[in-house]
């Protein structure tokens, strides 16, 4: 699987120039104009990746969510979930970088192979940051009304955990 | 909303953190906030840049379209709004090519370039149109057949079987996406 996607991105890349040649295009050309689209991209999403990235960061370190979190230990523990699954749930739509850190934490104390570390695996695996992605995409053109398109996002990221879940529990058991 | 969920953000953090006597925490993250947006932008503009240089060789020489056409069938059912030669079409199918493989930060190119086709023929451009809505939840799903940061993160803590969880990955994933396109689905018949 690795070698897979080792392979992919130069193979892509030398089959779009090998085509770009054999169709007669002036590919380097073609490339500065593309690229030019690219810079003023970046220049169009960058205050929206800084307003998300700084309010989710504020978010993540004032360590409400641990805070919330800590009233469903007891119940969590009779039913043996370790606690640190939960915010990984809930930041998963907001943050892929906190995700993959608790997803860290979780592989180092447990072991990637435990149940938890199964189940952090599925999760981290099975759904995008819809906010983050929703936030980029929509900025990037200047849609401000977005419609049904968070409340779709993120009820898909419900399931998607709460399936993750039970398929973990179905294929590996405690 | 984006806009509630950004400010309620902001104001739990800060009223947890002045009530849990943290304002020097506080200060400091106001103050230094921006860097971590700026970082991720500049890991971002190379890539970015790069990649959407390739991909416009790939729209010249009609290598995009020819791609477009061949998913065509599966995408049209999808978005409905969009005739079958849309330019944006070979963008989408990209862009969900490129996150299946787990190359995510190769996808978002695609994916911004996708929205910038989608916008041209918006009459409102304040809104969201239906084809918008629906490429994104695509997008938010993450239809990932090879999670590869994960994969790779397993190997560091030596798992025994680092890709075993590619199978129970793709079912999860399989349900959010239709979860998802259900959701859509429904709030379209219901205007």
């Amino acid at each position: 699987m690795n070698l897979i996607s080792t392979y992919i991105v130069p193979l892509f890349v030398l089959a779009i120039i090998l085509y770009g040649l054999k169709k007669k295009i002036n590919i380097y050309d073609s490339f500065l104009v593309g690229a030019k689209e690219g810079l003023v991209t970046t220049f169009h999403i960058a205050p929206a990746v800084i307003a998300m990235v700084f309010a989710t960061n504020l978010f993540l370190n004032s360590h409400f969510l641990e805070f919330v979190f800590s009233f469903f230990n007891p119940v969590l523990n009779s039913l043996h979930i370790p606690i640190s699954i939960l915010p990984m749930a809930f930041v998963r739509p907001i943050s892929g970088t906190a995700s993959l850190a608790i997803m860290n934490n979780i592989f180092a104390s447990y072991g990637p192979d435990s149940f938890i570390g199964r189940l952090a695996s599925t999760l981290q695996g099975c759904t995008d940051t819809t906010i983050y992605v929703l936030a980029l995409y929509f900025g990037s053109i200047k849609v401000v009304k977005t419609k049904h398109a968070l409340s779709a996002g993120l009820f898909a990221d419900l399931m998607g955990i709460i399936s993750a879940f039970l398929i973990t529990f179905l294929f590996f058991g405690t | 909303m984006v806009n509630k969920i950004w400010g309620i953000f902001i104001i739990i953090a800060s009223v947890y953190m002045i009530l849990t006597g943290n304002i020097e925490t506080l200060n400091s993250e106001i103050l230094k906030g921006g860097m971590g947006g700026i970082s991720l932008l500049s890991q971002m503009l190379p890539l970015l840049v790069l990649w959407t240089g390739i991909m416009k060789i790939a729209e010249d020489s009609g290598l995009l379209e020819k791609f477009a056409k061949l998913v065509k069938p599966l995408l049209s059912k999808l978005f409905p709004s969009l005739q079958s030669n849309h330019p944006a079409l070979g963008y989408i199918a990209s862009n969900i090519a490129a996150n299946a493989l787990g190359l995510g930060s190769a996808a978002t190119p695609f994916g911004l370039k996708a929205m910038e086709c989608l916008q041209k023929d918006n009459p409102q451009k304040d809104t969201a149109t239906e084809a918008m809505v629906t490429f994104l939840i695509l997008n938010t799903g993450g239809v990932t057949i090879i999670p590869t940061t994960v994969i790779a993160l397993r190997l560091m803590y030596h798992s025994a079987n680092p890709s075993e969880i590619i199978i129970t990955s793709i079912l999860a994933t399989t349900v959010s996406s239709i979860a998802g396109l259900l959701y859509d689905y429904r709030k379209r018949r219901a205007k």
